[in-house]
């Protein structure tokens, strides 16, 4: 398609009257990639200490009618998922993402829980997934993709379980870029995306009838955050 | 699509006596713009990040073939393919032949107004593959073999029981008897079927909210989380998205991803932003085995250095269509293609011509609502003038009308005989229609009385008014 190619981009340029851009300009754009500079940042959350983001982060996940449970510490997220299936009179039964952040919680506490760790099949009807981070500024969760985290997990289930620590809180989408980027600085060179980044903002939903929103479209119907408090 | 737009009269003289779309219409207003306005009041920089969202597209635009071709580089780099089509018909093939490669029967499709405009689904199942729509509106659209009605709310025409029918018409498979009184059993029959069709499909395609140049990603928004199933589970997943979807990076498009589902359905944030990079990792252990973005051109680079350029900066939150007193009155199949309302009445004509969609500028009352509840500002009424003026030009517009506006012209040209004639109509008006205030009929003029009154004059002209408050006002 090298014709279509260049006929485009022909257009493009006689459109806007000029060449291809000038080695100088192109440089100034790349600079600029590079930069990714931040525009407009709402105070909302941006202006909170990080403790109030917190708080920010539940009310407004709550908002959009996900739900929160706060643990005091990793240890206790097995018993916070026993009651959950319990209140919502659920089977004892989830698929676990196999990533490293949920393996070091003692599952062995719960021997009724029964834990398959793996990829999500259809039928599955609880499913328990680690997170990147979760955003305030409008109660969003980050969740990368990756051979511990493979994405259907955070779809094909009814009820979709998050477990995030409190320092996983940030303020904005730009923040959690940022984390993102960080964690691939570490290892040296160009920043890859993972291929999936999910910015989810409480359960599946629909208004495609008569306006009037449905939860539980086609992905999950319920959305539960286990907030984990210490740092 | 076969486009109707030359009918708009006629369809829109349909729509005004349809009662069942006056009732779905109805919904359709308390919903949106009440929403929309409560998500604004909440964030004090909104005014702000519209500005920037602006800014941002006007210098992608001015640069657009450096981001496309970045685009393309990094897409590349992470082992996906950009395919750069000029037509409808290159994109069309494109994606065929990349479902025979892979010997796909079944696509399932996350929604996508870039394959509405190529007229995807008709000719995939004239090719033997079947294109399964994932979005609920678009999958009860499809159900009934019509065209989406909004760019957001495809089914938003329709009234619960319109869509109980065409479930039962359609899943046959299922108990005839089964209830489906209420929205939410409506919604899980869909859930039911349409997870089967996720489990089992080819391939996936979906639209493109955004493809970011920094990263060679695109970037989709949905609430029901069907683009996420319709572009995990496949084998490939192809992106359909036109050329100024770019934006130079991933805070560009979270600025503007701020404004969007406000402007759109009122919510802070919609339920699902996906950024998706090429295809599966090699360690990954799901995701689409190829990735491939269909790059559609079809007028829109020259657009570019136009009048109409502005119009590429949309973002297709729909605001326009929501608050426009005319869409609101005959919904988006009187429109007649796949764009309607404002955005559309300026769009359409550049796509499929002034010839064929020259009613459609026309179909406005300049209220300005569009412009002003457009995130990125678009001067939506101004570019439905320009169409106005370019079908005057071409002497597309019909004669009686042609030469009303000559002979207005010629008196608007003249001030002082345009006021001595506009006085007399008004007082000759004023002094026969003093006894009941209104006009039930006038002559030349029976489109606009036969269905409502036209208000008698009160005498004095606002100029002659205000010439005399002036002349107050000196002394």
């Amino acid at each position: 398609m090298t014709n279509g190619r260049e006929q485009i981009l022909g257009s493009i340029r006689k459109s806007l009257k000029r060449g291809p851009v000038t080695e100088a300009r192109a440089s100034e754009l790349r600079a600029k990639l590079e930069a990714h500079r931040r525009n407009v940042i709402p105070q909302r959350a941006a202006g909170l200490d990080p403790a109030a983001q917190v708080e920010l982060f539940i009310r407004m996940a709550e908002g959009v009618q996900a739900s929160v449970a706060r643990v005091k510490s990793a240890a206790e997220v097995p018993g916070a998922v026993a009651d959950y299936l319990a209140e919502k009179n659920l089977p004892s039964k989830l698929v676990m993402t196999p990533d490293p952040r949920l393996d070091g919680m003692p599952w062995a506490d719960r021997p009724l829980l029964e834990i398959r760790r793996g990829r999500a099949e259809d039928g599955d009807l609880t499913g328990i997934t680690a997170c990147g981070a979760g955003v305030a500024e409008t109660g969003t969760l980050v969740l990368t993709s990756g051979p511990e985290s493979p994405t259907r997990n955070n779809f094909l289930p009814d009820h979709h379980l998050v477990v995030m620590r409190r320092d996983q809180v940030v303020a904005s989408y730009e923040d959690a870029f940022d984390r993102l980027r960080a964690r691939s600085k570490e290892t040296g060179g160009e920043w890859i995306p993972p291929r999936t980044v999910n910015f989810i903002t409480g359960p599946s939903r629909t208004a495609d009838i008569e306006q009037k929103i449905e939860l539980g479209a086609h992905g999950p119907r319920r959305l539960h955050i286990i907030l984990i408090d210490e740092a | 699509m076969r486009a109707t737009s030359h009918a708009f009269k006629a369809n829109a003289h349909e729509a005004l006596v349809d009662a069942t779309l006056q009732r779905a219409l109805g919904v359709m207003k308390s919903g949106f713009q009440v929403r929309r306005a409560e998500a604004i009041a909440k964030l004090p920089e909104f005014e702000a990040l519209r500005e920037a969202g602006k800014a941002i597209k006007n210098h992608t635009l001015e640069n657009l073939d450096f981001y496309l071709e970045a685009f393309e580089a990094k897409v590349a780099a992470r082992g996906g393919q950009v395919h750069w089509c000029r037509t409808p018909a290159e994109a069309r093939d494109k994606v065929l032949g990349i479902c025979q490669r892979l010997g796909a029967r079944t696509v399932t499709k996350g929604k996508s107004m870039i394959a509405e405009e190529i007229a995807l689904n008709d000719f995939l199942e004239a090719n033997q593959i079947v294109p399964v729509e994932t979005d609920l509106g678009e999958y009860i659209i499809q159900l009934r073999h019509e065209p989406p009605s909004h760019i957001i709310a495809p089914a938003v025409h329709l009234v619960k029981e319109q869509v109980a029918d065409t479930f039962r018409a359609s899943h046959k498979q299922l108990d005839p008897a089964r209830p489906l009184a209420d929205a939410r059993t409506l919604c899980d029959e869909a859930r039911g079927v349409l997870r089967q069709k996720f489990l089992r499909a080819d391939v996936g395609i979906t639209g493109a909210n955004f493809l970011i140049a920094e990263t060679g990603s695109s970037v989709i928004v949905t609430n029901e989380g069907n683009g996420d199933l319709t572009q995990t589970l496949t084998k490939a997943h192809i992106v359909l998205a036109s050329l100024e979807k770019v934006v130079p990076t991933l805070e560009d498009a979270a600025t503007i991803l701020r404004l969007l589902a406000r402007s759109a359905t009122g919510q802070e944030f919609s339920t699902y932003t996906t950024v998706s990079t090429g295809p599966r990792r090699p360690e990954d252990t799901d995701g689409p085995g190829e990735y491939h973005v269909v790059l559609l051109d079809n007028g829109r680079s020259a657009m570019l250095g136009t009048e109409f350029q502005d119009m590429l900066r949309c973002i297709r939150c729909a605001a326009c269509l929501n608050h426009c007193p005319v869409y609101a009155a005959v919904g988006g199949h009187a429109y007649g293609w796949v764009y309607p309302g404002p955005m559309g009445s300026v769009l359409t004509p550049t796509l499929i011509g002034i010839e064929e969609a020259g009613h459609l500028p026309n179909a406005s009352t300049f209220c300005g609502r569009c412009e002003s509840v457009c995130p990125m500002k678009i001067p939506l009424p101004k570019m439905m003038r320009h169409w106005r003026e370019r079908e005057f030009e071409q002497k597309l517009s019909p004669a009686p009308y042609r030469a009303g506006l000559s002979l207005w012209a010629f008196l608007a040209r003249r001030p002082a005989l345009y006021h001595a004639l506009t006085g007399i109509a008004t007082r000759v008006l004023g002094a026969v229609g003093r006894r009941r205030g209104r006009f039930r009929t006038l002559p030349l003029a029976s489109g606009w009385t036969n269905v409502r009154d036209m208000p008698a004059p009160e005498g004095r002209s606002f100029q002659s008014l205000w010439a005399e408050r002036q002349r107050g006002a000196q002394r």
